[in-house]
């Protein structure tokens, strides 16, 4: 890579680094396990502490589902954003990086476009759920980082997400 | 990388020696293929292995006899007539034509070459015959260039004799920019990487730290801007070829998701996606900075943006009814005009560069195709169909089209494919691993 990217990157990951450290990286090799979030490993605290990411992760629920090339958010989600926003309130030292997806069933832009619709979707919200706004970044990954590989509608409405990725830090 | 060889053209040198006396002109038509009829049948082609003048040209001899052959043979309208069904060699460049030899093979059209090496270059030579004319077909021609650039010569003299023979720009001597994809489909790395139109020599542009997509050429070729996820957001980046060095499309993006990047006609300016607040537009900033023009303002997507080659119009995707159409609209702004009009969704609309056609992707039941149509959206036709098939690519002649395909399932893997504007010669780009995202260079200076 040249200087000036580098240079352009290190200003950039001073200002990611607070929402990406606890999570591996944001983008990249580690990706697509990271943000599976299944795994309670000892970063994320344990789910018996309802001030751990893992909590936040497992019981709160760390992702909502969207139907096909939508953005609404359905009864289901809103449940559970409740619960995210009533979570992040109580722990006011977390900030958010919301990541909105897409799944492989479209054009590669479209499907960026889309995942950020769907993270401003989950970004709106929380924050009319009384969360700071400025507690909440949302990235898009459009299709590019499905946590499911297979061809069908199985896999595919599990990609179709919006994740809430938490991190410790003051306010952005 | 797109350096430039010193690739010398010179059309005099071999004019004298191209008039040969004492053979009757043939009833046939001059050697003509037109390509807008739907050529069926290919037209059959002889090469003998071009002469080496001197023993250090041998291996360049017959490696740039080879690639003209697959250039030709690429195009799906021509067919090479094996060597060993020949009945003449060819054993000086300056020999007279026996056509009734090549007649018999029923060859029409007849390369002969030679090559000489000095030093560190490489001399090529080559004519062009109508066999059943009995004459030759333009002039011979002069390539000079470095040794190392044996590739280029030869894309050249393919060049030549596909211009000759229908009348339409070679398209060769390009190249391509795309995404080297490696690893699992749930981790992916992507690199950008440039490779001739066939799939040799390639470089890698970027390493694979963080996601990159849809790259595209500058026409002049000597910068390509793309998306990286290095900044952390999808951001547009400018890259100049020669020294590989990026630097981001505009200092601050402000937190803002901006990609979908593509070059004005001129070069001078770039259009591109911003996302704000989840909802994305269109705007253009001049590639040198300076402030951003918004061009739609609409609560919906727009993107993929592309430009009519005489610069007044733009192209783009919207899903401003429910789900993609395309729409075009006057360059400065105006009145925004819905193009597509079949079922289906529509996106990834690319304007040819010859102005007659937009290329799309076309979403429909489950299944992906690649298609083009009148730039008023009639005459729509569909190339290709595949589980998924999506952002074409135009031949800087306007006749082919590159696209990536990916195969389905946990094993799914993206390749780059090429098929004509006719919907035939669908072939796979001969890539070193996986690949997407192609974009076509223009012809190389």
């Amino acid at each position: 890579m040249t200087m000036s990217l580098r240079a352009s990157a290190l200003i950039l990951s001073a200002t990611l680094a607070l929402s990406a450290c606890s999570q591996g990286g944001l983008f990249g090799r580690d990706d697509a396990v990271d943000l599976n979030g299944a795994q309670a490993s000892g970063a994320f605290g344990s789910v018996s502490d309802p001030r751990s990411i893992a909590y936040f992760n497992q019981i709160v629920g760390d992702r909502i589902l969207f139907a096909v090339d939508q953005s609404t958010l359905d009864a289901t989600s809103m449940a559970t954003l409740d619960g995210q926003a009533q979570w992040l309130m109580t722990n006011p030292e977390f900030i958010a990086l919301i990541e909105g997806h897409a799944d492989e069933q479209g054009t590669r832009e479209y499907n960026l476009a889309l995942g950020a619709r769907r993270a401003a979707a989950v970004r709106d919200y929380l924050v009319s759920r009384g969360v700071a706004a400025n507690r909440l970044n949302t990235i898009s990954y459009g299709k590019e980082r499905p946590i499911e590989i297979c061809s069908d509608e199985s896999c595919y409405r599990q990609n179709r997400r919006g994740v809430t990725v938490l991190t410790v830090g003051a306010g952005v | 990388m797109l350096t430039r060889r010193s690739l010398i053209c010179s059309a005099s040198a071999l004019a004298a020696a191209t008039t040969l006396p004492g053979l009757v002109r043939a009833q046939n038509r001059p050697l003509r293929l037109e390509i807008t009829e739907g050529v069926i049948e290919p037209l059959p082609f002889a090469i003998p292995g071009f002469i080496a003048r001197n023993g250090a040209a041998a291996d360049a001899a017959a490696d740039i006899t080879r690639v003209i052959a697959a250039d030709l043979r690429g195009t799906g309208l021509f067919r090479q007539i094996p060597d060993s069904a020949h009945i003449s060699t060819v054993t000086s460049f300056d020999a007279p034509i026996l056509y009734p030899d090549w007649q018999a093979i029923n060859a029409q059209a007849l390369i002969v070459g030679e090559v000489e090496q000095q030093g560190g270059r490489l001399i090529v030579r080559f004519r062009l015959f109508d066999v059943f004319s009995q004459q030759p077909l333009g002039d011979g021609l002069q390539f000079v260039g470095e040794r190392d650039g044996w590739r280029r010569m030869a894309h050249n003299v393919a060049d030549q004799v596909y211009e000759r023979i229908t009348g339409e720009t070679g398209y060769f001597d390009t190249r391509v920019v795309f995404v080297h994809e490696e690893g699992p489909k749930n981790a992916r790395l992507k690199r950008l990487a440039l490779m001739d139109y066939d799939g040799a020599n390639v470089q890698f542009l970027t390493d694979s730290r963080a996601i990159v997509m849809a790259p595209r050429f500058s026409p002049t070729g000597d910068r390509i801007i793309y998306t990286s996820f290095l900044s952390g957001q999808p951001r547009v980046y400018v890259m100049d070829v020669a020294s590989v060095r990026s630097r981001p499309l505009e200092a601050i993006s402000a937190g803002n998701m901006t990609f979908s990047p593509r070059f004005t006609a001129d070069g001078g300016t770039v259009v591109f996606s911003m996302e704000q607040g989840g909802n994305t537009d269109i705007f253009r900033v001049d590639v040198n900075g300076g402030g951003r023009t918004q061009l739609t303002n609409a609560p919906s997507i727009e993107t993929a943006p592309s430009f009519s080659p005489d610069g007044s119009q733009m192209v783009f995707e919207s899903d401003r009814t429910g789900g993609q159409q395309i729409y075009v609209m006057p360059a400065g702004g105006g009145e925004v005009r819905r193009i597509s009009q079949g079922s289906g969704r529509y996106g990834t609309p690319v304007w040819s560069p010859r102005g007659d056609y937009i290329a799309f992707t076309k979403q429909e039941s489950g299944r992906f195709h690649i298609g083009v149509m009148r730039t008023n959206g009639s005459e729509e036709r569909l190339l290709t169909a595949s589980f998924l098939d999506e952002g074409p690519t135009w031949a800087p002649n306007g006749r082919v089209l590159m696209f990536t395909r990916e195969t389905a399932g946990a094993n799914g893997a993206p390749a780059v494919y090429s098929v004509d504007i006719s919907g035939r010669n669908l072939q796979r780009v001969a890539t070193p691993g996986m690949a997407s995202d192609p974009s076509w260079s223009p012809r190389l200076p």
